[in-house]
């Protein structure tokens, strides 16, 4: 009996130990990461641009979720947000477009980040949670969709639409195909084979890029555009990140993703062949160019866009991807509404699009921004 | 049937008698001769045809080995002690071989999760911490994996314990036929399909995600565990002591709480830390339910959260170098988490192990 | 075997204990601690029970608007007008990959249960012993981690040997170029993961063999291999049975380290060493995010077939457990 009592004695004591470390590790820990740790980057060059938040007495946690394509720019945007705004929390989750529309749609989130507008389809099923008003499009973050390749030896590589729809598609096996060579003259293309990844996953940056492939090389690329890939062959990865990192990590490698991600993991971009005077490259600012002659497509609040692929102006990155942010225009729920408008807000402001070609991302044009800001504050 | 086997044997035992006490053998040093002398034929016949995999070099040696040490003992000993050898070095091969990946994967983890393992990683969270960047830490998802597997032991483990006392103390007849046959099946439930199941409810009742969810999922799949290795603890308990409890006039029910319980504690509490290793590196029913969290949020029925498993994802799936550094760190920090818990639970076992009365 | 005791002679039924004393308070402490327990077993049949209806009804509702055929198509679009998406790729794959994987864990898990049990000198035996069991636990989405950045980049090397001189056997071919995000990648590490468990539970087994046999034969002159061959092996041979079946079972449902390594694609091909294919979990893992309604239906349908399949893997290994248990109660 004694030493039962003993043993007890003995539990007790670990059980009053574990909770109460338990306790004092929930008291340790912080949120707050402006200190230590963080260097260099982009962060850094943008903090100054949290003063003009206005949160509005916006509270609680946001949640929202969509495109990876927008990671980047959302995560510099949530930082300076949330540094202004102590009440609010962003929690902005990066997967897909496909899955921000369906989070969005069963009214997980209070925002979706989307690469392709919403489809009718969509429309219809985001009537449901928005009470009375339906799930609109605001362009928010423009970008070019870089053309990744690792081939050692080669520095820079010029292709034109139909080339890359030849790679993607299977046609083209190896990296000193006629085809390639007749474009980079200057360039030594060895003799590897092409390892072409693309997205696993809905994606609305494979949606772009086939809607850019099938609008300029129709030829050279039969299929549809759409979020799922539909060429057979090539490799898969999950996410922008992981195609980036597949295409970083294998020679001979090529692969499409969001400029940011190429810039931030120092991969080499192609260089499009558009018919304009010199190849242009994947910057931001000929990225801007191009998405310049966007039309809104949409109809009333409905900001949707219908770009150019085929340009061929000088200095026109014809390959560019905008990302709406979708929301409801009436019926957003109450508890979220506040911080979805004064997050939007700041994300469309003068100092939210500017952070935007800081950090390898062009801004959406002046005169559709401006529309923007004017729906952003009208939702409710 | 072991018997029969060792009976089938005795034709084939004698040896040849050449002497039989004096037969040649080779020296105990045998063994390790065979391996130098492979590995440098390995190593020649690798340099002279130019391999370049040290794999290659290495299977090459492996095969030169178990071919010269049955040659050799065919002809110093025999045909039989050749076997023999020929079958030991294939065992060690069979360790080696296994023991290279898992100790990769051990010192992979090691090396790598501790370049950005430190205090400030252990007390701050991911918030306004871009993926590319440096910083941030791993404080949110740690209180998410504690919470969520504190709720699903809280949960499962009463149940199981009490479910488990059932099938020993009172099973009988077709319910506790039953129960048995169906903890079975609920052990072999891959962890998605308990996310699953736990997402259907979610989307019908229109709950948002959040830890609770994800400690649901996990109280099924930890569930069956704890009710098995209980009752295998409260099998091991002598009967005697049930016997002796019950003649002195002690109520059926008093007698398990103060006399079947007791003795079997250090083993059940091993099965539920065992049960609670295994669930705390649960991936899948997480990322289905929890959504995820780049902030600290303490309050698991309220709001999204994260976990470990789930951050090494998450980060794994950013795909810079800064973000494979945090992953690999919190993989470390998952492990230790397991391995400490495997280790307590082992101590426990030890400490308090069932009085079996032998 | 200790543990038949309890089960052959259960203790006396509670009424004859309750004596003239506490004969109120103990009748009714044991019928709420009855009914506690009993309940507790009921939950876990109602939790099964809801668990099996709720995928099968949401199944149903999925194969139903399938315009596809659910078995045999080789795609996955339930989005698409009209929905399409059938297993047969996932199947295939979950299958191949498991295949793999029993092939290459079992005989070294044998091999390494036996290096424990039988020749690693004894003051190694235990702490290997603990170390295995250790292993065990590590979680999968590190194996994953592991695999997708440093198994992968390794195993490029033995798949061109592979396809250099096994190619004839259509298997090792390699028909499209890629790094090794294949089948044959996924079916080695999940080969690696399941070698813990494999291990440990044959590793019991055959500690269990009677000393008597082994030393019976030891007297008769045999080897150590003799020993282990004509005794441990006859006798350990179900235990190792059932230990890879539960193996298998893990390597059915394994989600994370398929999804992390694996190049998802909807082509049922043999060659393994092909980037591509797809295994129920891992499809269940990558879609479900971004899947509608009926998107997560189809992916239902798909974990209520995987749930089937491990279900009778384990099924048939509990069988082979149950009847070793007889056997070695017989023996002592």
């Amino acid at each position: 009996m004694k030493l039962q009592r003993k043993n007890r004695l003995r539990a007790t004591a670990l059980g009053v130990i574990a909770v109460s470390s338990a306790l004092a590790l929930t008291a340790c820990g912080s949120d707050n990461n402006s200190g230590g740790g963080s260097t260099g980057g982009s962060g850094d060059k943008t903090t100054g641009a949290a003063s003009s938040v206005k949160c509005d007495g916006a509270k609680g946690q946001l949640l929202a979720s969509g495109s990876s394509a927008q990671k980047n720019a959302m995560d510099l945007w949530v930082k300076n947000y949330m540094a202004a705004c102590k009440d609010a929390q962003v929690n902005y989750k990066s997967s897909s477009s496909g899955d921000g529309i369906v989070a969005f749609t069963q009214g997980t989130v209070g925002f979706a980040g989307s690469d392709s507008p919403l489809n009718p389809q969509q429309v219809e099923d985001s009537k449901k949670v928005c009470s009375g008003g339906q799930g609109i499009n605001l362009p928010m973050v423009g970008g070019p969709i870089a053309v990744g390749f690792h081939v050692e030896g080669v520095d820079s590589l010029v292709l034109d639409a139909s080339t890359i729809a030849k790679i993607f598609n299977g046609k083209i096996t190896k990296w000193n195909d006629e085809a390639i060579t007749k474009l980079n003259p200057s360039a030594k293309l060895p003799d590897l084979a092409i390892q072409a990844f693309h997205r696993s996953t809905d994606s609305g940056t494979t949606e772009n890029l086939t809607k850019y492939l099938s609008a300029t090389a129709k030829t050279d690329w039969p299929y549809p555009p759409a979020k799922k890939w539909a060429a057979s062959g090539g490799q898969a990865a999950s996410g922008s990140g992981d195609v980036a990192a597949q295409v970083k990590q294998v020679n001979g490698a090529i692969g499409y993703f969001e400029l940011s991600y190429a810039a931030s993991q120092s991969i080499k971009t192609v260089d499009i062949n558009t018919g304009a005077s010199a190849p242009v490259k994947a910057t931001a600012e000929n990225a801007s160019k191009a998405i310049a002659a966007a039309k809104i497509a949409g109809t009333g609040k409905d900001l949707a866009l219908k770009l150019d692929y085929t340009t061929k102006a000088d200095g026109a990155y014809p390959l560019v991807l905008v990302t709406y942010e979708v929301a409801c225009d009436k019926g957003n729920k109450p508890a979220t509404l506040g911080a979805v408008k004064s997050f939007l807000a700041y994300t469309a402001s003068a100092d939210g699009q500017k952070l935007l070609s800081d950090a390898s991302y062009a801004p959406i044009p002046a005169e559709i921004n401006a529309k923007v800001l004017e729906t952003v504050n009208s939702l409710s | 049937m072991s018997h029969v086997a060792v009976s089938d044997a005795r034709p084939a035992a004698p040896a040849p008698h050449k002497g039989s006490l004096s037969a040649r053998s080779l020296p105990r040093w045998a063994g390790a001769g065979f391996a130098v002398v492979s590995i440098a034929l390995a190593v020649g016949i690798g340099l002279v045809f130019g391999l370049q995999s040290k794999v290659q070099w290495g299977l090459i040696a492996a095969l030169l080995f178990i071919l010269v040490s049955y040659a050799v003992t065919t002809a110093v000993e025999n045909k039989r002690q050749a076997k023999d050898r020929v079958a030991t070095s294939l065992v060690w091969v069979c360790f080696i071989l296994a023991v290279i990946p898992l100790a990769s994967l051990l010192w992979t983890t090691i090396s790598r999760g501790t370049k950005v393992l430190n205090g400030y990683f252990l007390s701050h969270s991911m918030a306004g911490v871009p993926g590319f960047e440096t910083g941030g830490g791993v404080y949110h998802a740690l209180i998410g994996t504690l919470e969520q597997v504190g709720l699903a032991t809280l949960i499962s483990a009463p149940l199981g314990l009490l479910a488990a006392v059932y099938l020993v103390e009172y099973g009988k007849g077709a319910l506790a036929k039953a129960v048995t046959f169906f903890v079975d099946v609920m052990t072999g439930i891959p962890s998605i399909v308990a996310g699953l199941f736990i997402l259907t409810l979610m989307l019908m009742f229109d709950l948002g995600p959040s830890g609770f969810m994800g400690s649901l999922a996990l109280a099924i799949l930890m569930l069956p565990v704890v009710v098995r290795s209980t009752e295998e603890m409260l099998k091991l308990v002598p009967n005697e002591l049930r016997e002796a409890a019950l003649a002195l006039g002690v109520p059926k029910w008093r007698m398990i709480l103060k006399v079947v319980l007791p003795t079997a504690i250090g083993g059940i509490t091993t099965g539920v830390m065992l049960a609670i290793a295994r669930i705390a590196g649960e991936t899948a029913p997480i990322m289905l339910l929890v959504f995820g969290n780049q902030l600290i949020n303490t309050n698991p029925f309220q709001g999204a959260q994260s976990s470990l498993p789930f951050y090494i994802w998450e980060q794994y799936r950013v795909g810079s170098d800064a973000a494979y550094d945090r992953a690999w760190a919190a993989a470390l920090v998952l492990i230790a988490f397991v391995m400490i818990l495997n280790l307590v639970a082992r101590g426990i076992a030890r400490w308090k192990a069932p009085k079996t009365g032998r | 075997m200790a543990s038949s005791i309890a089960t052959d002679t259960p203790p006396p039924p509670a009424p004859a204990s309750a004596q003239r004393r506490k004969q109120s308070t103990g009748r009714a402490g044991d019928k709420i601690f009855l009914g506690l327990s009993r309940g507790s077993g009921i939950f876990l049949l109602v939790v099964m029970a809801a668990i099996a209806i709720f995928l099968s009804v949401r199944a149903g509702i999925a194969i139903s608007k399938d315009q596809g055929n659910f078995l045999t198509t080789f795609d996955w679009d339930p989005a698409g007008s009209p929905p399409v998406f059938g297993i047969a790729v996932l199947l295939f794959g979950t299958v191949v990959s498991s295949i793999i994987a029993m092939v290459i864990a079992v005989p070294i898990a044998v091999g390494i249960a036996l290096f424990i049990s039988h020749y690693a000198p004894r003051k190694l035996a235990a702490p290997l012993a603990y170390v295995v069991d250790l292993l065990a636990a590590v979680p999968s989405i590190v194996y994953g981690v592991w695999g997708a950045l440093f198994l992968v980049p390794y195993l490029g090397g033995l798949n061109d040997w592979l396809d250099q001189y096994m190619g004839w056997t259509y298997v090792f071919e390699k028909t499209e170029v890629g790094v090794a995000r294949s089948m044959f990648t996924v079916g080695i590490l999940l080969a690696i993961m399941i070698l813990p468990i494999v291990t440990s539970v044959s590793r019991e087994v055959f500690l269990q063999v009677p000393r008597m046999n082994e030393e019976a034969a030891l007297a008769l002159g045999a080897t150590r291999w003799e020993v282990i061959r004509l005794s441990v092996l006859p006798f350990g041979r179900s235990g190792v049975i059932s230990a890879s079946m539960l193996g298998l079972g893990r390597a059915l449902g394994e989600t994370m380290a398929v999804a992390t390594v694996l190049s998802p694609s909807y082509v049922l091909s043999l060659h393994v060493l092909d980037p591509g294919g797809g295994t129920f979990a891992q499809n269940i893992a990558a879609k479900f995010d971004e899947s509608n309604q009926l998107g997560r239906d189809a992916l239902i349908a798909s974990g209520l077939v995987l749930f089937v399949l491990t279900l009778l893997v384990n099924g048939a290994a509990r069988m082979i457990i149950a009847r070793r248990k007889e056997y070695s109660g017989a023996n002592a």
